[in-house]
């Protein structure tokens, strides 16, 4: 470990704030809610501190809206938000993506649907971080389990928001983020940090909305003599409305969810668990993993060969990794703080049924009530 | 006399607006009063939400940005905070700055953050088709008032200088000159500047309220318009179906947002210097 690494006693929501600053974020808008305020707090403190802004606005649309506008004008911008906030900024969160505005959305998962569970953990959002907007869009999902992997996954949303030009979700969990535990940061200088791709062609030919050969189109900062159009409707490569053209419709759509599957192998993480040679093979993400590797340790100890696949990406749903791991597997279970939302993807990828472990009152599921489930079913087989 | 093609991009003409549609008329004000003003083309930025208002910048030869329903000043204000150095001008309608965008209106005007608002009151929704909005008299008819409107509307003026706006001003289609005044002022205004125009729209609003014909909008405008200097020699019942019109309020004692913004972050690095954090 080098001189320069910081070593921090953090939580969760303050590791992704300071994830932001490193990753090179400075705009911030937010909306006050339970429990994502801290990122909030904190990022009120820190941004003018770094020639950032920081703004409460008046609601959540306001807010991502105002991420957005900053996105534009060539900053890297984020929000944070949690269930209900996260429901509000669903439509400009669909604009992100069609106008190519790189972004990060924080969601702090709590209890739902509504207002649910204001303080209480949960991990229901899984299908809204997918499919919350509408239309067909590609989206990139990350899921981090300890206050480390907060940090971490921060900085790699903005680096993939800003390669790929699109929204990117970093769906965490009132554990997550209310958790303090170690963490460290590597000398700054070591961080892989992406920024967004520049044209270098002069205004006349610069086509803002045609993609590169990875299907990204190059940036132009306004201002700059490139004077060109943006709109969220179905638009040509110049930018403007093409309504009326199913051609440019079909090429736009394809083409946004082209540039997401070119960079599939930079935007997928995951962690494996004893899960080489695993007969029972636990797959989950967020915070329940956490409880998923005690599981795992448990079972081990009575003789069981157990294993987990912690999925870091969620979306688009990695199922070339989730596939090759399970194949050995005579039993895949699902553990989710939700009633079965990403269980069914697995489904998908293993092509037979998986055993769910699923809670959705407030409480993390418990090491034990996986090795209960899996035991059960053991003695049954 | 200003060269109005300098500043279109001809190749996206025609436009779609119905024939007496009076955005044409604001679209020519804006680029006048910018012309007068000599600024520079790439130093601007015109954001629009949605609606016949919204349809104003693709035509526009700026950095042009369509935004969603409503929200037009929430994109504007993130894009103003990181880019102060640009002009940026919000073109919206009744209906998008009014109903959907009512509340990013009055925080907008509230934090007095230097944008340029123009607020195109046509009374009517018109690219959905008609409908009432916020802004439609109390007893218009519309697609979805058909026995008239029975809700009042708002002064959308006087919202905004209650709210906190630092320029509010507003003019009609038939008052050209004062509109083009009144863009000219709140575009050299340090602040939040707001004109709204009110202007006809014949074919959503006029056909069915007995206004068939672009013309006769016009003249309604024009014997319903009364010069807020001159509003004093009125009585009150003369005042009671007529709006004012011109200059309506001026306040150079607010601070511009980023203006208190930049003051913390000097008091901050000051204070840094001084061995505190």
């Amino acid at each position: 470990m080098g001189d320069k690494n910081r070593i921090m006693f953090i939580q969760g929501n303050e590791a992704i704030a300071e994830a932001a600053i490193i990753a090179g974020a400075r705009f911030f808008a937010g909306y006050p809610i339970t429990p994502a305020t801290e990122i909030a707090e904190v990022l009120a403190y820190r941004m003018p501190q770094v020639g950032g802004v920081f703004i409460q606005m008046e609601d959540e649309i306001a807010s991502i809206a105002a991420v957005i506008g900053a996105s534009m004008a060539g900053f890297k911008a984020m929000t944070a938000t949690s269930g209900p906030g996260f429901t509000l900024m669903q439509e400009n969160i669909g604009y992100a993506i069609m106008v190519e505005a790189p972004c990060v959305v924080v969601d702090v998962q709590r209890g739902g649907p509504s207002t649910g569970l204001p303080t209480l953990p949960a991990q229901g959002d899984v299908m809204q971080s997918r499919w919350g907007t509408h239309g067909d869009h590609p989206i990139v999902v990350l899921s981090p389990a300890t206050v480390q992997e907060a940090f971490d996954l921060t900085i790699k949303a903005f680096n993939i928001s800003e390669l790929v030009r699109n929204p990117v979700i970093l769906l965490t969990d009132a554990v997550v983020g209310h958790l303090r535990e170690k963490m460290i940061i590597t000398d700054e200088g070591e961080i892989e940090i992406i920024n967004r791709r520049e044209t270098k062609l002069p205004p006349e030919q610069y086509k803002p909305c045609k993609g590169g050969v990875d299907f990204v189109p190059d940036y132009a900062r306004p201002g700059t003599g490139y004077r060109y159009h943006v709109t969220s409707n179905v638009h040509d490569e110049e930018g403007f409305p093409a309504t009326y053209s199913h051609k440019a419709a079909d090429e736009l759509i394809k083409r946004l969810h082209k540039k997401i599957d070119y960079y599939r192998d930079k935007l997928t993480y995951y962690k494996s668990y004893y899960a080489e040679d695993a007969d029972v093979l636990i797959i989950t993400y967020g915070c329940t993993a956490r409880s998923a590797k005690d599981a795992v340790k448990i079972l081990r100890d009575k003789g069981v060969k157990a294993g987990l696949l912690q999925l870091q990406t969620i979306w688009p749903f990695p199922y070339d990794v989730v596939e090759g791991y399970a194949k050995k597997a005579k039993l895949v279970v699902v553990p989710e703080m939700n009633m079965g939302q990403l269980i069914g993807e697995i489904e998908r990828a293993i092509k037979r049924e998986a055993l769910g472990v699923n809670r959705a009152d407030g409480k993390m599921i418990s090491p034990a009530e996986i090795v209960g489930a899996i035991k059960g079913v053991l003695k049954d087989g | 006399m200003v060269n109005i093609k300098n500043y279109l991009r001809l190749n996206k003409l025609p436009h779609i607006w119905c024939p007496g549609c009076g955005n044409g008329t604001v679209v020519r004000a804006l680029i006048t009063a910018i012309d007068k003003l000599g600024f520079k083309k790439d130093e601007i930025v015109v954001f629009t939400g949605i609606g016949c208002s919204a349809r104003t910048n693709a035509i526009l030869d700026f950095n042009t940005i369509q935004t969603t329903h409503g929200r037009t000043l929430a994109f504007a204000t993130g894009f103003k905070l990181m880019r102060p150095e640009m002009k940026v001008i919000v073109i919206t309608g009744d209906g998008d700055g009014a109903a959907i965008g009512g509340n990013h209106l009055i925080h907008a005007a509230r934090r007095n953050v230097d944008i340029t608002t123009i607020l195109i009151n046509n009374s009517i929704y018109g690219m959905t088709g008609g409908q009432y909005s916020p802004l439609s008299p109390q007893g218009a008819y519309a697609t979805t008032a058909p026995y008239g409107n029975i809700e009042p509307p708002f002064d959308i003026c006087e919202l905004v200088k209650a709210a906190g706006a630092t320029f509010v001003g507003r003019g009609t289609v038939y008052h050209i000159h004062l509109t083009i005044d009144l863009i000219t002022k709140a575009l050299s205004h340090k602040g939040f500047s707001f004109v709204e125009v009110i202007s006809q729209c014949p074919v959503g609003y006029g056909r069915r309220n007995n206004m068939r014909s672009p013309y006769e909008m016009l003249l309604w405008q024009k014997e319903h318009a009364i010069m807020v200097k001159q509003a004093d020699k009125y009585s009150k019942e003369d005042l009671k179906d007529k709006f004012l019109i011109g200059e309506l309020w001026v306040n150079h004692e607010r601070t511009e947002f980023m203006d208190s913004y930049n003051a913390l972050v000097k008091r901050l690095s000051e204070g840094m210097k001084g061995g505190e954090v």
